[in-house]
């Protein structure tokens, strides 16, 4: 009974942590960042995008870094989700954006089974190839039958307004809101599920998928699950994205430049942690701006921009090579590492 | 004979001569699957390094040739930099973590070539025009591109060389068994650096080759990396460490798309040629999983 | 110890598991060749045989990672036509492997809690919401799995990532993990391969007891037969695919074939 005792406090223990973090998250982004950040670029170009693709890196996440099923169609499944959302609110009368939105990943999650099938006979680069049919073919299908673009000829679609309860959010700061709202329960959600059972059958299944089966643990099952709730993931995030941030629906956005930028999201954040999907996806849109601002200021715009962005496309693919190297776990692993040595220093004190 | 059987073979033949362009893009990364293991996801990015690079040199005022050898010279040292510099340091990681590796390879050579030599799109000229060979047109009666036919020939005579370079060599034999068990090859004398030397040599030539032709054609511009990217369908068609697997599959992918395109595409509003050979991959994944050509792995536990 | 029938808190039953004339081969070559055994309830069966004999071969038919081109597995009397890992494990049968396969970069806890996963009854959408249901089993698969660490000694190293543990260690949660499933019957490839004497002897006393407090039947490959000939109830011999023995330790010991065999004499 001792022992008893000892785990569930343990685990409470840890949990509570989780949950103090989490509420001074919570205060922090819905409370303090909206009295103190009142510049529009900030939520525009920044915190939108930042947080609508790490809710895509926890989706890509969930399927390459936890479940080891290496695929590059993250963008697929937003547009799909994105047009979604854009012909549910369109066509169905009275539908609450909440629920379009959730609508949206579902439709996205099927579409991520039926993409996801080739997974139950290869891996790696041949599943990668499988998956970039997927992302090809999705946004083909989209930008060739005029119905899912409301047969618009300009190919540029404003998205609709976001209303809610008879509330429309407009400004930059509502839409930062919805769009925290909406990430904060869906990174709880993957958090407990990837610290449950559900997310030890997708390591399982990543790490040695033969004993895996041998503990009764289903490889289809698994398997499509994870392209399931990680297309979910994506499509409700790529439906935010459109309707947030391009705040226009257009197949071109999700071409595979995002999807790649996605899977260096995970890459650069750490495979198989879902801080690492913010920090990878913060990385990734920071870094240009800052390299834009040295760019502007230290060289007064003597660098061409175009220049500027091939640089940092190298940036990333040497620290890509640099992380599979040295620290395949990223910069989560870097993070938690810090962490350590901060308070063991503290402890010593 | 008709018309219309006069046209569907214009469709197959320049489906199938466009094919081997793709083949010889896949051929860089059997070579390179062959000496080393890896998949190598840059190969598309070295097609577009090379051309830039040496369209790059002759707007420096090299002549056709000069530039052309020092291209090659620079790809070799790109292959050198990557065997130390990035496979080395993961032998023995999964092959996943080395192919994400090269996918960071190939953004870093695809930001260098744009940052050495600029965004813009430039035009190839290799003295063969992209207008249908009259000769033909009079004779047979159908329209190929004279650029297409070169490809061809190119992509013919570069197989060949290749095959017989490994087939029949010392150096060709050591690689095939440094491809089997790289310890092993280096502990009864083959010598692995003269081995990936030629091999990455080899594939940087291949690599230029293409992206001459690529150019040539379409421009020598960032779109040639994601039309390489259809070098991933061919080799999953072909198997990846086959190289008649690379031809035939190119071919396949090259005369498929091209045929679906023609007789399907109107009906969809066009653009098939985008996703119809990836497509294509995954029938062939479900069906043969090991591709046309590649050796059937048995798991053992 | 074996022959202490008596004091058994499981006496031996009859048969669980029969495996009726396998034969099984790999582009021509030939692995098994028409062998049949059987295992008894709440017995300790070893498989002894030279490398290369096939007896990883024959365990991995039995829980369905290798499908044998002829004969069956009986199971319970019901012949198992189509098994498959996971059948098996649904059905009792639990493993390790000759070769560990732990899952490398999750901790020696998580992976125990992997050989829960046929006692977990909740689904991916209770656990995301974290329903009572889902924590009340997380709860009880947590408690039975630090009762196995408890057992198997592994206290101290329960959180560490199993791929940075040593090789014995690594071995015994690969042991926690198949036993976490409770198993009826428990095939061990090898567990104590590349151990030395200390640790061999605790991995026998940890099999020895498994079979004694929880009455699992125990199938168990080892390649060298001293310590098997103390554990066993009964062996069967294997060499190039074959039976060429089978029975008590003693009857085994004395079989002429096998010493043969063992010193090498008849393929000389």
């Amino acid at each position: 009974m001792d022992s008893q005792a000892q785990i569930t406090a343990s685990a409470k223990s840890l949990k509570k942590n989780d949950y103090i973090n989490l509420f001074f998250l919570m205060v922090f982004g819905f409370i303090v960042t909206p009295m103190i950040v009142t510049s529009d670029y900030w939520y525009t170009s920044i915190l939108i995008p930042w947080l609508c693709l790490s809710l895509a890196t926890i989706g890509q996440q969930i399927v390459m870094g936890y479940t080891g099923q290496l695929s590059l169609g993250a963008a697929g499944f937003m547009a799909a989700g994105a047009f979604a959302c854009y012909n549910l609110i369109l066509r169905v009368e009275g539908l609450p954006f909440f629920g379009a939105l959730i609508i949206s990943g579902l439709i996205a999650a099927a579409i991520g089974i039926v993409f996801g099938l080739p997974s139950l006979r290869v891996r790696g680069l041949y599943l990668m190839v499988a998956t970039l049919a997927s992302q090809f073919f999705i946004i083909w299908v989209i930008d060739k039958f005029g119905w899912f673009k409301n047969y618009d000829s300009s190919g540029i679609i404003t998205a609709q307004d976001i209303v809610i309860f008879d509330r429309a959010y407009t400004s930059p700061m509502d839409m930062y809101l919805v769009v925290l709202f909406v990430v904060v329960i869906l990174t709880i959600l993957a958090m407990n599920m990837a610290r449950g059972s559900t997310g030890r059958n997708w390591m399982a299944v990543r790490d040695m998928d033969v004993a895996a089966e041998s503990m009764g643990v289903s490889l289809l099952k698994t398997k499509l699950q994870a392209f399931a709730i990680s297309s979910f993931y994506c499509g409700v995030a790529g439906a935010l994205f459109a309707f947030t941030y391009l705040k226009s629906l257009e197949p071109v956005a999700f071409d595979i430049k995002l999807s790649f930028k996605i899977l260096f999201m995970v890459i650069l954040g750490g495979l198989g942690t879902i801080n690492g999907a913010f920090i990878g996806a913060a990385f990734i849109l920071l870094f240009p701006v800052l390299l834009n601002t040295i760019g502007n200021n230290v060289f007064h715009g003597a660098i061409d921009a175009t220049i500027i962005s091939a640089l940092e496309q190298v940036v990333f693919g040497v620290l890509m090579i640099v992380f599979m190297i040295y620290e395949p776990l990223g910069m989560a692993k870097l993070w938690e590492n810090l962490k350590t040595r901060i308070k063991s220093r503290f402890s010593k004190d | 004979m008709g018309n219309e059987i006069l046209f569907f073979f214009e469709v197959l033949v320049g489906g199938l001569l466009a094919g081997t362009m793709y083949s010889l893009v896949a051929l860089g990364f059997v070579l390179i699957y062959k000496a080393s293991a890896t998949f190598n996801f840059a190969q598309g990015a070295m097609v577009f390094f090379a051309v830039l690079s040496f369209v790059g040199f002759m707007e420096l005022g090299l002549p056709f040739f000069v530039a052309f050898i020092v291209t090659i010279g620079l790809m070799i040292l790109v292959g050198l930099a990557t065997e130390r510099l990035v496979l080395r340091p993961l032998v023995n990681q999964s092959e996943d973590t080395l192919l994400m590796a090269t996918i960071g390879l190939g953004y870093v050579l695809e930001g260098l070539a744009q940052a050495a030599w600029g965004v813009e799109v430039r035009r190839l000229d290799l003295g063969i025009p992209d207008f249908p060979i009259m000769w033909i047109v009079d004779n047979v009666g159908i329209f190929i591109s004279a650029l297409d036919v070169t490809a061809g020939i190119v992509a013919a005579v570069m197989v060949i060389a290749l095959a017989l370079l490994f087939t029949y060599t010392k150096i060709g034999l050591g690689l095939r068994a440094v491809a089997d068990d790289p310890g092993a090859a280096s502990s009864i004398g083959i010598p692995l650096s003269q081995i990936m030397l030629l091999v990455w040599s080899s594939a940087g030539v291949v690599a230029l080759v293409a992206g001459c032709l690529w150019g040539a054609r379409a421009g020598v511009q960032f779109a040639l990396v994601d039309l390489a990217l259809k070098a991933l369908p061919v080799l999953i068609i072909g198997g990846f460490s086959s190289i008649p697997g690379a031809i035939i599959a190119g071919l396949i992918v090259g005369a498929v798309e091209k045929l679906l395109e023609v007789y399907i595409g109107p009906f969809f509003g066009g653009a098939i040629e985008g996703w119809a050979p990836y497509v294509l991959a995954v029938f062939f994944l479900l069906a043969r999983p090991e591709g046309l050509f590649g050796e059937k792995i048995i798991r053992r536990v | 110890m074996s022959e202490n029938q008596i004091d058994r808190n499981f006496p031996i039953g009859g048969p669980i598991l029969e495996v009726n004339n396998i034969s099984l081969s790999f582009g021509g070559v030939k692995a098994i060749t028409d062998t049949s055994f059987d295992v008894l309830t709440h017995e300790i069966r070893a498989i002894i045989g030279p490398n290369g004999a096939g007896k990883s071969s024959m365990l991995n038919c039995i829980n369905g990672i290798y499908k044998p081109q002829e004969g069956s597995v009986v199971y319970h009397g019901e012949t198992l036509s189509k098994i498959t890992p996971n059948i098996a494990a649904q059905k009792g049968i639990s493993r390790t492997f000759q070769n560990l396969a732990l899952f490398k970069r999750m901790s020696a806890l998580d992976n125990i809690l992997v050989g829960r996963k046929l006692h977990s009854k909740a689904n991916f959408i209770d656990i995301a919401f974290q329903l009572p249901k889902a924590k009340r089993e997380e709860t009880e698969n947590r408690q039975k799995c630090e009762e196995i660490i408890s057992f198997l000694e592994i206290d101290e190293i329960k959180n560490t990532p199993v791929g940075k543990l040593p090789y014995g260690l690594q071995k015994r949660v690969e042991l926690g993990r198949a036993l976490a499933a409770e198993p009826e019957v428990l095939l061990l490839d090898e567990p104590m391969a590349g151990m030395n004497v200390e640790e061999k002897r605790e991995m026998c006393r940890f099999i020895l007891e498994v079979n004694d407090n929880y009455g699992t039947t125990i199938v168990l490959i080892e390649h060298d037969m001293g310590v098997v000939m103390d554990i066993s109830d009964r062996v069967v011999v294997l060499d190039y695919g074959k039976v060429i023995g089978d029975g008590t330790p003693d009857e085994v010991r004395s079989n002429q074939t096998v010493i043969d065999a063992y010193l090498g004499v008849a393929h000389g």
